[in-house]
């Protein structure tokens, strides 16, 4: 059942994907290109999730617990570390470089696109190499999200 | 390379997006982020969730059918930089996440919506280092 839903979840996320034009490269940069090829239709993306998301959480974070586990998990940290504003600078260096980001190239592996995978070989690459030299500075990965 | 504005179908999908959230939440009372779901599968820290992220990639990748089954035809994806920019991007942006520890979903979607003063601070970082560097690739270097 766990799976089923998950799956199901994640087919929702990835057909907003579709929709949205997070998938789409071109659009992205497009977004943050404000001196030429403005196109603003990535705010209208980050305004409906985040307005959904706020409202939903709100009724959601009121019940004890999820349906179909025994709690809630929510980031608890609070502290601004340099690893979080440095990696956060480094992710939008090399989202402006490539024009895809995590969430927008997962789903877009479904178009077949050669581009896709070869980003997403990438992105594997980095978060290995992040988490090999984290284990070698002896400390613990955070969890996203965090 | 142009684009056209199609601000319903973006805010649609936003919606979309944010429904998926909160149905994570309400059901697995997981926080949506792309990053997190892919680097707990390929460094899984704990097997109990390997499986339901495993479900959830699964799931995103039927994004473009499904999509093709309500239009008709694929979502666009156009690629307008060099497979070297594609692979030096991916790196930056894996290690970037991993320290970062989180990306639009997790970051910029689901802790803006709890209010996390960390991800405010997050996804302020990277939306203004994305235009730095597209406004330097476009126009600076480019120009």
């Amino acid at each position: 059942m766990r799976l089923l839903t998950a799956f199901l979840i994640g087919s929702v996320f990835g057909l907003g994907i579709s929709i949205s034009g997070m998938a789409n490269p071109a659009k992205v940069l497009n977004f943050f290109d404000i001196a030429g090829t403005w196109d603003p239709s990535l705010m209208f993306v980050m305004g409906g999730a985040l307005i959904t998301t706020f409202v939903g959480y709100r009724l959601v974070l009121g019940r004890s617990s999820p349906m179909l586990a025994a709690r809630f998990q929510v980031p608890t940290r609070r502290d601004l570390d340099p690893s979080l504003i440095g990696g956060s600078a480094l992710f939008g260096i090399g989202w402006g470089i490539a024009g895809f980001c995590p969430g927008g190239a997962l789903p877009a592996l479904g178009t077949g696109q050669t581009e896709v995978f070869i980003f997403t070989a990438a992105l594997l690459g980095g978060i290995m190499i992040a988490r090999a030299l984290r284990s070698f500075g002896g400390s613990t990965p955070a969890t996203a999200g965090t | 390379m142009e684009t056209v504005f199609t601000p319903l179908q973006s805010l649609g999908g936003g919606v979309l997006i944010g429904l998926a959230a909160v149905l994570l939440m309400l059901i697995h009372g997981r926080v949506f982020g792309a990053t997190g779901i892919l680097a707990g599968v390929i460094v899984p820290e704990d097997r109990n969730d390997l499986a339901w992220r495993l479900a959830a990639i699964a799931g995103m990748v039927t994004g473009p059918a499904l999509f093709y089954v309500f239009s008709g035809g694929m979502p666009a994806v156009e690629v307008p930089v060099s497979t070297m920019a594609l692979i030096a991007g991916g790196l930056i942006v894996g290690v970037g996440v991993t320290y970062g520890a989180g990306c639009t979903s997790g970051h910029g979607v689901c802790g803006m919506a709890r209010l996390s003063t960390r991800s405010i601070v997050a996804t302020l970082t990277f939306m203004a280092t994305t235009l730095v560097t597209v406004f330097i690739i476009r126009h600076v270097i480019g120009g």
